[in-house]
């Protein structure tokens, strides 16, 4: 095919939840013949660690749904009502909505994000790490896993001036 | 109708979106022009994607069917 599609997409946020959006999309995008480039800036840089820790928080988030992983359909299908003032002050709260999530992906079949990363690299989806939000930051390269590549702005934007389409998530 | 014969079969039951189209490529990549792959989905969301899949990488659904939850797709590499 000689018109190959670009996906941009610059993924900024390091949470369980939204760490998955970007390795979708690129995933899918190289399966369906399509170049992506991934570019990770502030909270999302994270997502290149060589060991994920993602967490979820149900606070601020007032549309994250808090379901039980376990039982039967109709209590796996209940909604429970946190409030705020519990969700944020009783300690080990976010621990335990994050290993409710995770448990729920683990059973409806998603991968994690681990899987979803490794599979973008093997089908040659590339990854930019932001080098100033990582001096910022205090991150450092060999924190990261292998294959990433290292720039700023205007190494996104060559490549996203050409891409058919450029997400920021 | 004849029955179509696959030369591979790819059980992607119980994985969810985008793991099947991921899975699908993989295996198609492996496969010769003209093979033909049998893959198996349980995710509700894949008879639409690998429509849209199919569309894009130009490889052919030749057919597929639906039943009791599990969907199947008999993918003709291009």
């Amino acid at each position: 095919m000689a018109d190959i599609k670009k996906l941009a997409i610059i993924a900024s946020k390091g949470t369980l939840d939204w760490a998955y959006p970007p390795f979708i999309l690129a995933s899918a995008a190289a399966a369906m013949d399509m170049e992506a480039v991934l570019f990770f800036t502030f909270y999302g840089l994270p997502l290149l660690k060589k060991e994920i820790d993602l967490k979820v928080t149900p606070v601020g988030n007032p549309a994250m749904p808090m379901k039980m992983p376990f039982g039967s359909k109709e209590f796996q299908g209940f909604n429970w009502p946190i409030p705020n003032i519990i969700s944020g002050n009783v300690p080990g709260f976010d621990t335990m909505a994050t290993m409710l999530m995770k448990e729920t992906f683990k059973k409806k079949g998603v991968a994690t994000i681990e899987q979803l990363r490794e599979m973008c690299q093997e089908s040659g989806v590339r990854f930019i790490a932001c080098q100033m939000t990582m001096d910022v930051f205090g991150f450092e390269r060999k924190d990261f896993i292998d294959g990433v590549e290292y720039g700023g702005a205007a190494m996104f934007l060559e490549y996203a001036a050409d891409a058919n389409m450029s997400l920021f998530i | 109708m004849s029955e179509i014969t696959a030369n591979r079969t790819l059980d992607c039951s119980g994985m969810n979106c985008p793991l099947p189209i991921l899975k699908t490529k993989k295996e198609v990549d492996q496969m010769q022009s003209g093979e033909i792959l049998k893959m198996i989905s349980t995710d509700s969301g894949s008879a639409n994607d690998m429509a849209s899949w199919a569309n894009r990488t130009g490889h052919k659904i030749v057919d597929s069917s639906t039943e009791g939850g599990t969907y199947t797709f008999y993918i003709q590499k291009s």
